[in-house]
């Protein structure tokens, strides 16, 4: 066997990217060494997936985005996917397009206030002070190939600032849009909430026709410093064609908080991690993630909490629902340090198979190195309760309602959380043409 | 047509084991029967059995409900034709509101297309859930998840009220209610008492035929309806306990179902 490595992208391609950009010498140079160590860095290793064995190699090359002079401009595909018909101008929105963002708008009201929202190839521009100490420091670009490919490729994105004591009650939004298989697809998310802000940020992937395979190389890190609070919501809907691969990260301070919500709704293969670093005393977080896989799909979704701070606090939820030959390993892992004293981490796995062949694993992982804390977990994989198709029957519902009425109701609680109302409705109609209906 | 409820020679098993040995009751609209009986007797193997629950298999006899062969029916079309059991365990439903599936059992009964109004639903769910004291946030709570004993028993009611049922079988409807829910219960069930609805209700307490006065009362033994009567029966087991009956017609042990 061999021994080198071929990797999908080359050295030209990231080094024209950052010429192209105007990108400062720290950032260029930082993508080729991660590129260069992406040859040597292996997969991430996932509980009882191969990943290698995915489709990994179809990045694409950079395509330039032709911006939108206005929100009408935008592909009109992508607008349904922001607002009834895509008919309203938005405020506080972002587009990407394939490579690059070609919208993006920030009220006058917030941006008065002191918060940025733009892609981050501006922001790195723009603000580089208070981009630099961030960008790939709660996701190091040398953990895996993954995340070296991505700190190499990475395009568009989101930048949000929000600065000290200021606190937005309008979530804002981002659209990250693929239509193009031959453009790389690789945005980077960098939230950074200084002290006791509070902020509620969501974003939707989802994809037009593609006409061949892409992967979906993103990774997503959230800065909570002290006191503050960050709402994620996060719905991923890319195409069979897509392979996605994410990688969600927050590092949380002292009493900060972060809190996500996610919907793996993905047609494509699809792994993913969401992780809290719980750093400082007091620091709380909450992580509730939803996934449907049908047809052939194979997913790996992980929620994780690391508690270093004493007094930590994390809760995790993940609910999938498998049918036809879909299979998922679903992982949540509770890891608290020494010292982390009197921390509490909490976890559940429910998997619902709706198919002789639909596979689901639910493993949850308990890592503790401090004696002084409290650790819960549950996890189940089955089929759908047959005394409560039972019970509902019982009152005149068919057999086919009340597994409807189930199947739904066992999602429910996470799309309830979801911050906006069209955001909701978009994922309960993806909901629904996964279950085939 | 008044409502005619029969049960023929009904027998059943659970697992392989003969509980039920030959149910014969007859019930008409506007009357109130009364099954007694102590624990362990098939009491509730019989409201589940005539439900259609997948666990019990019935091996002999009929039911018919106007006329209607109930046991070829699915459990669902069971419900439809007018049976309703208020379960003495009813079934905990995270993610689906109580109101939502309000709302799809009355529409399944009035079919696609003649769907009730949203809000000429709401004013009955609301109405009915004043009458029954229950607060209205239990709309919007996840079917009986985290509901205490008591508050499953109304939400059974609340359904009842709600599907205009035509034979009504209460499986202990009163156990752990105190007696404030007993009497809120009770008005529940006289309130729906009609020419065109036959009662069943089922319990190992006179307590509820206080409030509810049957028209018969049945004792349960050994999965057979040993002693058929009137009220005085109710009143006689309450004031003697069982042992008499047991005396008169010989029995020792008056369960069903246990490992010989
Ligand atoms: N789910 C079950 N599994 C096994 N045996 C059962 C089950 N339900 C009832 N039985 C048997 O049937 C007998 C009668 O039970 P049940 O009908 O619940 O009595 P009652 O309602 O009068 O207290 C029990 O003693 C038990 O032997
Ligand atoms: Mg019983």
């Amino acid at each position: 066997m061999s021994t080198q490595t071929i990797l999908p992208v080359d050295r030209e391609t990231v080094a024209a990217l950052s010429s192209r950009k105007n990108e400062p010498a720290w950032l260029a140079e930082s993508r080729l060494q991660a590129l260069e160590n992406a040859a040597t860095l292996d997969y991430p290793k996932l509980e009882k997936t191969k990943i290698e064995r995915w489709n990994l190699n179809t990045y694409g090359v950079y395509a330039d985005a032709v911006e939108a002079k206005s929100f009408s401009d935008v592909p009109a595909e992508a607008r349904s996917f922001l607002n009834e018909d895509g008919a309203q101008d938005m405020d506080n929105v972002l587009v990407q397009h394939n490579s690059g963002v070609v919208y993006r708008r920030l009220n006058a009201e917030l941006a008065a206030k002191g918060i940025i929202f733009t892609d981050l190839e501006t922001a790195v521009r723009e603000h580089e002070a208070l981009v630099k100490p961030y960008l790939m420091q709660a996701l190091k670009a040398d953990e895996h190939r993954m995340a070296a490919l991505h700190a190499a490729l990475w395009n568009g994105g989101a930048f949000l600032y929000i600065p000290k004591n200021v606190e937005v009650d309008i979530p804002l939004q981002a659209l990250f849009y693929t239509d193009d298989a031959q453009a790389t697809f690789a945005p980077h998310v960098l939230i950074v909430a200084e002290a006791n802000s509070r902020v509620s940020y969501m974003d939707n992937y989802v994809s037009g026709q593609l006409q061949a395979p892409i992967v979906h190389n993103g990774v997503v890190e959230v800065f909570v410093k002290p006191g503050a609070k960050v709402t994620y919501a996060s719905i991923h809907h890319l195409g069979e064609q897509a392979t996605d691969v994410t990688f969600r990260r927050a590092i949380v301070e002292n009493d900060g908080r972060i809190e996500w919500i996610v919907g793996e709704m993905h047609n494509g293969n699809a792994a993913s991690e969401t992780n809290s670093i719980l750093q400082g005393n007091g620091s709380t977080s909450d992580a509730k993630i939803i996934c449907v896989g049908n047809g052939e799909q194979k997913l790996n979704i992980t929620t994780k909490a690391v508690h270093i701070g004493k007094s930590s606090d994390s809760q995790m939820i993940t609910r999938a629902v498998m049918r036809e030959s879909a299979s998922s390993i679903i992982n949540g892992i509770t890891k608290i340090e020494k010292g982390a004293t009197k921390a509490n981490g909490e976890q559940t796995e429910r998997v619902l198979m709706l198919s002789p062949k639909a596979r689901g694993d639910a493993n949850p992982i308990l890592l503790i190195d401090e004696d002084d804390v409290t650790a819960g977990h549950a996890a189940s994989a089955g089929q759908v309760n047959q005394e409560q198709v039972h019970y509902m029957m019982s009152r005149g519902i068919s057999r086919e309602d009340a597994e409807n009425l189930i199947i739904r109701g066992f999602l429910a609680p996470v799309v309830a959380e979801v911050p906006n109302e069209y955001l909701q409705q978009l994922l309960k109609s993806y909901i629904e043409r996964k279950l085939g209906q | 047509m008044a409502t005619q409820f029969v049960i023929n020679g009904l027998k059943a098993t659970i697992e392989g084991k003969e509980i039920l040995k030959g149910i014969d009751l007859e019930m008409k609209g506007g009357e109130i029967h009364a099954i007694m009986g102590p624990n362990g007797t098939g009491k509730s193997t019989l409201a589940s059995a005539l439900m259609g629950h997948p666990k019990y298999e019935v091996t002999e006899g009929n039911v018919t409900i106007n006329g209607e062969d109930l046991l070829e029916m699915e459990v669902d079309e069971r419900a439809r034709a007018g049976l309703f059991l208020a379960m003495q365990y009813p079934s905990e439903i995270a993610g689906v509101t109580n109101s939502d599936f309000m709302r799809s059992a009355i529409n399944a009964r009035r079919g696609e297309g003649n769907e009730i109004s949203l809000i000429k639903f709401i004013r009955q769910m609301e109405g009915k859930m004043k009458e029954l004291e229950m607060n209205e946030e239990f709309a919007h709570r996840y079917l009986n998840e985290g509901f205490s004993g008591g508050e499953k028993k109304r939400n059974e009611i609340l359904q009842m009220m709600m599907l205009d049922p035509k034979i009504v079988v209460l499986d202990e409807i009163d156990s752990g209610l105190d007696i404030d829910a007993l009497r809120i219960v009770a008005n529940g069930v006289n309130a729906m008492r009609s020419e065109d609805r036959g009662f069943l209700i089922i319990t190992h307490y006179q307590r509820l035929l206080n409030y509810v006065k049957p028209d018969f009362v049945h004792v349960m033994m050994q999965g057979r309806i040993v002693k058929s009567g009137g009220p005085e029966l109710a009143e006689r087991l309450e004031a003697e306990g069982y042992d008499w009956v047991k005396e008169e017609l010989g029995i020792t042990d008056e369960t069903v179902g246990k490992d010989a």
